[in-house]
């Protein structure tokens, strides 16, 4: 079976607007973890969609997702969310076998709750990749050069840029590798790897690359969010 | 959920808008298959007059779609059924005058988004069931219901001699329209008249192909299919007005940029019926669904279809109209986007 997994975990800090963690901010007319997971729900190769949540939000995402879901309701489930990202991806991955038992044939596709212009030929594609590749990581390619510095004040490095790419997501996995490799690590590095795909590549598992978008961003600042309610014709709200 | 909609914003030049989609009452679809009108590449290629494009873009082109029914809030329709997608929006109701002429119609991909969008959603009785014609065929459906249309009024104006029909044109609809007239009247003479030999060597099922420029004095229809449109248009109804025996009836299919010359007095000395046939309404689409289902019919379609690589950026939507322009029939794609 193939999952989604849509992270809101999030608590806001970095949105410093209101107290409301930034997914549940309306876009348009609509919070935006409603956007994300109406693509998902559009989507019919995905069977169940988990969506990760910090504690304190559950009562409000459910309530949001009575609201305004009316298609495929029965599969959306919520999740309370853990401590970290990857902690909220384990937490889904273990309502998935909880509810679906433990499979090689189980794939997750985890995905930002913030990341709402997400497309559906990237939802596909980070399917297809899946399926055949058991692990893939949606980006684009860089087009600022990128500047590596070790203290924050003098450059290390400059590395090609026509190898860079930035990391977006979604970031998919075969239910059970990701489940091993988490499991491999110490405490020490699950706090470090905040990256899901990271974990796989520090235990040299391949990943593979899945074209994203310039416009699936991810809205985590007040001008991402202004930049996102300008494109779809929305009023923002400071 | 924020859709994308892909509209032409000038010539050559697409821009994405994004919409934030409301779940009302429409069925929501994800479109597959698509097939490019000659009315896209008018826009595509900014052969429009610049107060047309001014008024009419941005606009998302195409109108020649099948899909895949993804929620019905009616539960009519079940998720996974493919359907063909009609473009008529229904003006005025009228129990005479047909859904595609009425006032106050609409039509999605002149005026109105088409259905380069990723996802796409109708009322109910704006999409009809395909089942058992393959995507990359069905795609084309409104381009037969076209020819479907023009049939089903030639049938209810034309008097009842129809030994002998003349279709002018070699293009697509011309082929089509050659073709469900065999299917309509297997006893009348269908009769393609074209100027590219190479072309009209795809109608074979045709009882008879002539260039235009070696039409004999002596050639005789009974009624006339007119499919060629722009400045074919004149040089055809020229024709078919020399050519036709009287009142005859004349349908008239090609679209022309330009005002074209009419013969009058001909028209009035043999009494002709001047038929103009435009789109098509969800009968057509019955009509032309159950002509589709024929697997003869479909190998014929299968000729003229040239499938470019499927679609899955904006750069590819650029390729498959450029390809368009170097294919002499039918260019469809499926749609990854």
């Amino acid at each position: 079976m193939v999952f989604g997994g849509i992270l809101a975990g999030g608590i806001g800090s970095r949105m410093n607007m209101a107290d409301m963690p930034k997914q549940f901010l309306n876009l348009g007319d609509k919070p935006m973890v409603i956007h994300t997971l109406e693509k998902f729900l559009l989507c019919p190769k995905i069977e169940q969609i988990y969506i990760g949540v910090h504690p304190n939000w559950v009562v409000h995402m459910e309530d949001l997702v009575d609201k305004y879901i009316h298609i495929r309701k029965e599969c959306v489930h919520i999740v309370s969310g853990g401590g970290d990202r990857n902690a909220t991806i384990m937490n889904i991955v273990d309502a998935v076998e909880r509810d679906y038992g433990e499979s090689e044939e189980h794939y997750i596709i985890t995905h930002d709750s913030v990341r709402p212009f997400v497309t559906s030929r990237i939802i596909n594609d980070n399917i297809d990749a899946v399926l055949s590749h058991n692990i893939c990581d949606t980006v684009i390619a860089a087009t600022d050069t990128i500047v590596v510095s070790e203290d924050g004040n003098m450059i290390a490095d400059i590395p090609v840029r026509s190898k860079m790419y930035q990391g977006q997501t979604p970031q998919s996995f075969q239910v059970n590798l990701l489940k091993r490799l988490y499991e491999a690590l110490g405490e020490e590095e699950k706090a470090v790897l905040t990256d899901a795909c990271k974990i796989a590549v520090v235990q040299n598992e391949p990943v593979y690359l899945v074209k994203g978008e310039p416009s699936n961003l991810k809205i985590t600042t007040v001008s991402d969010y202004k930049v996102a309610q300008a494109m779809v014709g929305g009023k923002v709200v400071d | 959920m924020i859709n994308y909609v892909y509209q032409l914003v000038a010539p050559g030049t697409f821009s994405v808008k994004y919409e934030e989609a409301q779940f009302g009452d429409q069925v929501i679809i994800k479109p597959r298959y698509m097939s490019i009108c000659h009315a896209d590449q008018r826009y595509y290629t900014g052969q429009r007059e610049r107060s047309i494009l001014d008024r009419k873009l941005p606009m998302a082109l195409i109108h020649e779609c099948c899909g895949e029914v993804l929620f019905d809030p009616a539960g009519k329709l079940k998720s996974g059924e493919e359907v063909v997608l009609i473009p008529n929006v229904p003006g005025e109701h009228s129990d005479i005058i047909l859904e595609n002429y009425a006032k106050g119609s609409g039509f999605l991909s002149s005026g109105r988004d088409g259905f380069l969008r990723e996802f796409i959603s109708l009322p109910k009785d704006r999409l009809v069931r395909h089942d058992g014609i393959p995507q990359k065929l069905a795609s084309i459906t409104e381009f037969v219901s076209v020819a479907a249309h023009s049939i089903r009024r030639f049938d209810s104006i034309s008097h009842g001699i129809r030994n002998r029909i003349g279709v002018w044109g070699d293009g697509s609809l011309s082929f089509i329209v050659a073709n469900l007239l065999k299917q309509a009247y297997p006893g009348s003479e269908v009769i393609v008249i074209g100027k590219n030999p190479g072309k009209l060597s795809y109608f074979t099922f045709a009882d008879g192909t002539v260039l235009r420029e070696e039409l004999p004095a002596s050639f005789e229809i009974d009624h006339a299919f007119e499919c060629c449109g722009g400045d074919g248009s004149y040089y055809a109804i020229e024709d078919i007005i020399k050519h036709i025996n009287p009142q005859g009836t004349v349908m008239l299919m090609g679209v022309s940029e330009n005002r074209v010359a009419v013969n009058t007095r001909d028209v009035l000395e043999k009494g002709l019926a001047v038929i103009g046939s435009s789109r098509s309404g969800r009968a057509d689409f019955e009509q032309a669904v159950s002509w589709m289902k024929n697997e003869r019919f479909q190998r014929r379609l299968d000729m003229i279809i040239f499938e470019d690589e499927k679609v899955s950026s904006v750069e590819d939507i650029h390729r498959v109209f450029r390809m368009d322009r170097n294919t002499p029939f039918k260019t469809v794609f499926e749609w990854g986007l």
